[in-house]
């Protein structure tokens, strides 16, 4: 990726080989932006590791990940692990396409993680029928594994 | 009246059109056609101009604009760091502040869009078109913080403005019952307000609460009726102080209040943060400045007449009503239901231009210079002896509002 001069380095994919996870979503799909603060989410994402910043100091989860925690400013922290578990906080479903070749119409949502002090995240339902889409809905997480080096969190209904 | 507050004396406009239509004049000949107007209209020359102020990180930089209009000093220049459309009224108090402090005597508050000419805001910039040469997908610099914050949302297809707020709207549904038909007839009521109006875009089409439900759907719950329109066009406000007001050539309105801001840990809003405070989140984000608003004019709700409220899309609208506490929170929809917000019998007559669903959209400036007019009793939906109008820029981002009086 662009920008080494300012330190973001390119995401290691790890040993994931030719195991490459189920499509739901078109190359063209706008790509994800990153700075050196938010870059270690992503390196996360690509080894499959769905994480949310927390403070060293007070514990305070947050996302997406800044500098300072909020709460007590404190400007250490760790990276915690989430199980993937959640519910829709609320959604949308659009009806035009963002890529070529979209699959219309497509579920952006945003999530409540469970296990994360109460972080939410803006995502995609997959595997749904968009009529069966309502505030609670329990969902859990699916990686798509968009290229070698790029992978997304999405989400779909519980099935366990 | 104050003797210290800055008084708005002249509004001007060029013609407003569908976006992509003023192809032949450019983005920035429009803001002088816009400016010169407002100018003319409140008396002045350009000769008495020292001060220009925008929003939206508006292409048409004001040291140009200065020096394109000939005007003998640019003493203040400013733009506002609230974003897209939340900066209009902003942008009018920072002018007003600085009229009050003898920055600058005479400012002019412009914003100027031909969207045909650079991009559409409703496509997001992005492009649908297979690529020729198809990279694997991966990770990009972001070289600003709000990429670098949109990297959170552009790789769901969070980038169309209709998807970001329906997140809210749709929250607020879960919440109190809020209902599409209830929605719809806020469109409705807007553009029965722009059948009065030769300026409005939408003027000449009717539009029933039968076509808002059989419109396409956008973004789930908004249909197309519930979008604003999108649109070239150019205007501006003129703002000076109470002296230099005085013997001008229309009555002047006098700036009550304003504010701008957002709450705590709001960022951006809905467009790319999940994390905004849940009692927040269905929300227009407008509550504790419209709080501050209130304390600092001495007003209330009920002191004001007309409104007219930045209709991005229609629950943002709604929202706000319950933000500026017009009615209750969750009690957004039955106080769209029961008329309030009509020119004819309403409680709150809003958006007497037909507002950004229905006249155009100027990115809510032109929601100033209605709020100007409503006061002069040149509205084309005029408010008999109303004396005090709310004015909003934006909600569910950051955002900003003026109240206006009567002189």
């Amino acid at each position: 990726m662009p920008g080494d001069e300012r330190g973001v380095r390119s995401v290691e994919r790890g040993s994931i080989g030719e195991d490459m996870s189920e499509r739901y979503f078109p190359d063209g799909m706008p790509p994800p932006l990153a700075d050196t603060t938010t870059l270690p989410w992503w390196q996360a994402a690509a080894e499959h590791r769905l994480v949310v910043q927390r403070c060293a100091d007070c514990q305070a989860t947050r996302l997406p990940p800044s500098p300072v925690c909020a709460e007590c400013r404190s400007p250490e922290f760790d990276w915690k692990e989430v199980s993937g578990g959640g519910s829709v906080y609320t959604f949308t479903i659009v009806h035009r396409p963002i890529a070529a070749d979209q699959a219309l119409p497509f579920v952006i949502a945003v999530i409540a993680l469970d296990d994360s002090g109460g972080i939410r995240m803006i995502s995609n339902l997959v595997e749904v029928e968009c009529d069966e889409v309502e505030v609670g809905m329990a969902v859990e997480l699916v990686w798509e594994d968009m290229s070698e080096e790029l992978a997304l969190p999405r989400f779909r209904p519980r099935q366990s | 009246m104050s003797a210290s507050r800055a008084q708005i004396v002249g509004v001007g406009e060029s013609t407003y059109t569908r976006w992509g239509k003023i192809g032949d004049i450019t983005e920035h000949a429009l803001a002088c056609q816009a400016i010169q107007r407002a100018v003319e209209d409140a008396g002045l020359s350009m000769d008495d101009v020292d001060g220009l102020a925008s929003f939206a990180e508006d292409r048409n930089e004001a040291i140009f604009l200065a020096a394109e209009l000939g005007l003998p000093a640019l003493r203040f220049g400013n733009m506002v760091w609230m974003p897209g459309g939340g900066g209009g009224c902003a942008a009018v108090s920072n002018a007003a502040m600085a009229v009050e402090t003898g920055q600058a005597e005479v400012v002019v508050v412009y914003r100027s869009l031909c969207q045909g000419q650079f991009y559409r805001f409703g496509s997001a910039g992005v492009s649908t078109e297979a690529p020729a040469e198809p990279a694997p997908p991966s990770l990009q610099q972001a070289n600003s913080l709000l990429l670098a914050s949109m990297g959170f949302a552009m790789p769901y297809g969070l980038l169309m403005a209709a998807a970001a707020y329906a997140l809210p709207t749709r929250r607020h549904m879960h919440l109190y019952g809020t209902t599409s038909e209830q929605l719809g007839m806020l469109a409705v009521t807007f553009r029965e307000h722009a059948s009065r109006n030769p300026r409005a875009v939408m003027g000449g089409r009717p539009l029933s609460l039968e076509d808002h439900q059989a419109s396409p759907m956008i973004a789930d719950p908004h249909r197309l009726f519930d979008c604003c329109l999108e649109s070239d066009g150019a205007c501006a406000v003129v703002v000076t102080t109470p002296e230099r007001a005085r013997d001008l050539a229309k009555p002047a309105v006098e700036i009550l209040a304003s504010e701008q801001g957002a709450p705590k840990g709001y960022g951006f809003g809905p467009f790319t943060n999940a994390n905004i405070a849940d009692e927040l989140y269905a929300t227009g984000g407008c509550e504790e400045m419209a709080g501050r608003l209130w304390a600092k004019s001495g007003l209330g709700p009920a002191d004001v007449d007309v409104a007219q409220l930045y209709d991005h899309f229609t629950g943002c609208v709604l929202m706000q009503l319950e933000d500026y506490g017009f009615c209750e929170r969750g009690e957004g929809g039955p106080f769209i239901e029961s008329g309030a917000l009509a020119w004819e019998g309403g409680s709150l007559p809003t958006n007497t231009h037909g507002g950004s669903l229905s006249e155009a959209y100027i990115h809510g400036l032109n929601h100033v210079v209605e709020g100007v007019r409503s006061l002069r009793g040149e509205s084309t939906s005029p408010v008999e002896g109303a004396e005090v109008c709310l004015v909003t820029s934006a909600a569910c981002v950051p955002s900003s509002a003026v109240l206006l009086g009567k002189t």
